[in-house]
């Protein structure tokens, strides 16, 4: 009775061990840096190292140390502070060749970085800075490909010869077709399902009505949604966040978290800045060489550089990047890459107009952004917002082009996805806003996990010194299996990458004392088996073996609960729930696995007359 | 050390009477406040912007309040953590960005310093708030769709109005002392409830190991028998949890505070509910002893 084989504590040893070296990392804590890398070009410069040691020298900011690593160099600071001046000192020294980004360097050594050994990502509310919840309204994007789709419609109809009477949008997410007979509706239905399998058409009298199936609507959402994200993760690199989190919550929003970073104005600005996207045709009436040289522009026209060489476009605008609703590269017919572009709104017939009357004239893709650069003036860092225009892409009008047409021949696979991305980010596909931000200083950072830490602690501590004093031994043993819960759980969440908050630390605080709920189930129940006249063989397998089934029953109802709370929360409340869920599920392995193979090391194979838990039983 | 030297012999039955009326008074009294004064909703389901602002010297909250009057935030808020730090709530406006809002607030704060500032938009935190009342009601039903398949649905129904007693109290203990109730606070209700239910299930396992060891007794005896059997473990769980979360009140800091206030009474209350009104309310829905011997199921006792 009461022992275990030589697997089990093979097992546990094994699962120790583990623990113990994925939550290490912890320990060492992190550094706020500055980590700079070159934009363009993957080499760095060998001055760069002395340029920086100068530059922080001379406006006295402390560092720790400079490292130079292959493509990039993190500078380490002792404070926040020093970090955030740095950040701009940097910036302004080096100019927009390069981007500096603020991060945590870890202190963790490397052996243990090489075996995946991670600490706990922090969250907002931990150290510092600014979350944002975009709101991405996905009913304007389904009424922008209908409005594009019912052009398309009426141009198959017409092209099959069947007559209808109207086509028309009555609201945000339908299609009404109108005909004149049965005859032709029934026609109409099977080739237009035929040729817009994302629809679904339903008769209604004389007419059809057609609305997007479920389907085909959860995949423009999503394709709205990564989009979006797409965008807003490049818009991000330039605001200098070495880890930005950007994901989906729920069906329609993006939540952005932007660690390390205070300045929720210039965020804002350039989260929400609109890059546009302009088509442009070029001017082959005069001479751009001659332009560039003499720096006489025509009128009526702009010198932009084209792959090195000048190139006049026309200054009127043929297509805004609002007007493209999607973009992808594929292999054209030619099997060279080609990006293929869809256009839709009220712009689409013009430019079928005068794309038709400049055939053989080339239209050119001009990509206009706002740049955020620094200076150094009188040792105060200025910053100023330039708009830039670059042409992207150069190519030849074969035919009118209509709602949807290709730009062919292109040098490349890569070069055709990049031209793809930056025609899609135009804009945001739909209005986007923000209707959630928060900023949390670095000071309340580092204070809440003060106050996190010193709550755990002394929660534990008090559990810790109660259930010795009540339990003796056994209530030792059940501390150890505490102790060993929290590394557990630290252990789990640097594994998985989760990012610990305040709510979070809360559930560790929680889970400590549910854990030892599980202990103080067995040790009542060894009692209640002791003064029943039970040998303290019999009480500890009796004890274990009755309790077992109610610790099961009892966290069972939390781990529902922990889902519920995981399914319909937000970003605070999940952290909550991950933790709890994690601290439920680790004490069942500590609370009754790791206790009992303790207890059996101990008790098993001998005569024990009394039980050291805290009670005294006359032997009868 | 133990708690009871000897084994105990509480007629928690017999009490049952003045716990129901006992119950009864404070359920009343809490509707009535939730009907009358409402919740005092934090900025995660009014929406707006609120900002927390530290200040070198102690402030005046009344002060305060006056100020912001005057710049005309006629409606804000305003609540201290301590001496020197305040958060203050004021709802949106329109035409106005956060920015210019931000630049205001802290114009009509002179001296502090902005250590955060959440800003939410109006229809997310209706969002929210349907959301929450949507958990709550998935929780109850799904414990009690666990407890059913568990034990039995007479249990499965006690402990679940055992369950909804809990939050009501703690909402209205939360909205007779004004105090905020924010999303973080709805996570402490939930938590209590699936606590509350640790408690239930461990009185509920006892008495149904009880019908089959003990031959003899009414259901009201072994119901008796099950919660003086399980009591120094009732007390010695929820003494050591509320330990840990009144550490949490302490140290936690001003964001943690609410929370564990909210656990605190739901740790008193659901211990208390778990003992007088689960297992009474079993008993009063006509618990057998044949209820639970057929779907009682053999413990291995091989299990760790």
């Amino acid at each position: 009775m009461n022992q275990y084989p030589l697997w089990r504590y093979v097992l546990l040893i094994t699962l120790i061990v583990f623990a113990v070296i994925y939550a290490l990392p912890n320990l060492y804590g992190e550094d706020p840096s500055v980590q700079i890398s070159p934009k363009e070009s993957t080499t760095l410069d060998a001055t760069l190292i002395g340029q920086l040691e100068t530059a922080l020298k001379q406006q006295q900011i402390p560092y720790l140390s400079m490292k130079q690593s292959p493509g990039f160099v993190t500078v380490r600071f002792s404070d926040t502070e020093a970090q955030l001046k740095a950040q701009d000192i940097i910036q302004a020294t080096l100019g927009n060749k390069y981007s500096v980004a603020l991060n945590l360097a870890s202190r963790t050594p490397k052996w243990l970085l090489a075996i995946g050994a991670r600490p706990m990502k922090l969250g907002l509310d931990l150290r510092g800075g600014i979350h944002f919840l975009l709101d991405v309204d996905t009913d304007a994007l389904v009424q922008l490909q209908e409005s594009g789709d019912i052009h398309t419609m009426g141009v198959d109809l017409r092209n099959a010869q069947i007559r209808y009477q109207s086509i028309t949008q009555p609201d945000k997410t339908h299609v009404t077709i109108e005909f004149r007979n049965l005859q032709d509706r029934d026609q109409a239905q099977i080739l237009l399902q035929k040729n817009f399998p994302n629809y679904l058409f339903i008769t209604n009298n004389l007419a059809l009505s057609a609305t997007f199936s479920p389907s085909a609507l959860t995949q423009i959402q999503q394709n709205a949604i990564e989009q979006i994200t797409t965008i807003l993760r490049t818009r991000i690199n330039e605001l200098g966040v070495a880890e930005p989190v950007v994901q989906q919550q729920g069906v329609n929003h993006i939540s952005v978290d932007l660690p390390g970073i205070q300045d929720m104005a210039r965020a804002k600005d350039i989260i929400g800045k609109v890059a546009t996207i302009r088509l442009q045709l070029q001017d082959v009436e005069h001479n751009a060489e001659t332009a560039a040289q003499t720096g006489v522009i025509p009128a009526g026209t702009k010198l932009y550089f084209y792959q090195g060489q000048p190139i006049l476009l026309k200054n009127q605008v043929i297509l805004h990047g609002t007007s493209i609703i999607n973009a992808v590269s594929t292999i054209g017919d030619d099997g060279r890459p080609t990006v293929q572009v869809r256009v839709s709104g009220s712009e689409a017939s013009a430019f079928n107009q005068i794309t038709a009357a400049n055939v053989g004239r080339s239209i050119a893709a001009v990509y206009i952004e706002t740049q955020t650069t620094k200076k150094l003036e009188n040792g105060k860092v200025v910053t100023t917002h330039i708009p830039v225009e670059k042409v992207i892409n150069l190519a030849i009008i074969n035919s009118a082009l209509g709602n949807n047409f290709q730009i062919t021949g292109l040098e490349s696979m890569a070069y055709a996805k990049e031209l793809a991305l930056l025609l899609r980010s135009g804009a945001y596909p739909v209005p986007v806003d923000f209707i959630q931000e928060r900023v949390v200083g670095p000071s309340l950072g580092k204070e809440n996990i003060h106050m996190g830490v010193l709550s755990t602690e002394i929660g534990s501590l008090l559990v810790i010194a109660f259930m010795v004093v009540y339990y003796r031994f056994f209530g030792l043993i059940a501390d150890l299996a505490l102790i060993l819960n929290i590394l557990f759980i630290i252990a789990i969440l640097s594994l998985l990458g989760a990012t610990l908050t305040l709510p979070g630390i809360a559930g560790i605080v929680l889970t400590v004392g549910i854990a030892v709920d599980a202990n103080v189930l067995v040790n009542e129940r060894i009692r209640e088996e002791l003064r029943n006249a039970m040998s303290p063989q019999a009480s500890i397998h009796a004890g274990y073996g009755r309790a077992f089934a109610t610790i099961v029953d009892a966290n069972v109802t939390t781990l529902i609960v922990a889902m519920v709370l995981f399914a319909v929360g937000s970003g605070l409340v999940q952290g909550f729930a991950v933790t709890l869920t994690i601290g439920i599920l680790c004490s069942m392995v500590t609370a009754i696995f790791f206790t009992r193979a303790v207890v059996n090391l101990i008790y098993g194979r001998r005569k024990i007359k009394q039980l050291p838990i805290g009670i005294t039983v006359k032997s009868t | 050390m133990e708690f009871f030297k000897t084994r105990t012999h509480i007629p928690f039955m017999r009490q049952r009477k003045w716990a129901g009326l006992f119950s009864a008074i404070i359920f009343t009294v809490s509707i009535i406040s939730l009907g009358v004064k409402g919740l005092n909703l934090g900025l995660d389901f009014t929406g707006g912007t609120q900002v927390e602002v530290s200040f070198q010297k102690p402030v005046d909250t009344a002060q305060i309040r006056n100020n912001l009057v005057a710049s005309g935030f006629a409606e804000a808020v305003v609540q201290a953590y301590d001496a020197r730090n305040i958060s203050v709530r004021v709802s949106p406006e329109k035409g106005v960005t956060q920015e210019q809002l931000k630049a205001k607030l802290m114009q009509a704060l002179p001296g502090g310093t902005l250590v955060q500032l959440d800003y939410i938009g109006p229809q997310v935190g209706a969002a929210l708030m349907t959301n929450g009342i949507l958990a709550i009601i998935v929780a109850l039903i799904a414990t009690m769709i666990y407890i059913a398949l568990r034990f039995e649905l007479r249990f499965a129904v006690s402990a679940a109005i055992a369950l909804i007693h809990d939050p009501i109290l703690i909402l209205g203990i939360f909205s007779l002392f004004h105090l905020e109730f924010n999303l973080i606070v709805l996570a402490a209700v939930l938590t209590v409830i699936g606590y509350s239910l640790n408690d239930t299930i461990v009185v509920y396992d006892r008495v149904r190991e009880n019908f089959r060891k003990v031959r003899k007794g009414t259901a009201m005896e072994i119901m008796d028998l099950s919660i003086n059997q399980t009591l120094s473990r009732t007390i010695m769980t929820s003494g050591l949890t509320l330990l840990v979360v009144i550490a949490l009140f302490i140290f936690g800091g001003p964001t943690l505070r609410p929370f564990a206030l909210a656990l605190m009474i739901g740790i008193v209350i659901g211990t208390y509910s778990s003992i007088y009104v689960a297992g009474s309310l079993a008993v009063a829905f006509g618990l057998d002893r044949v209820h639970l011997l057929k779907s009682s199921k053999k413990i291995e006792d091989d299990l760790p």
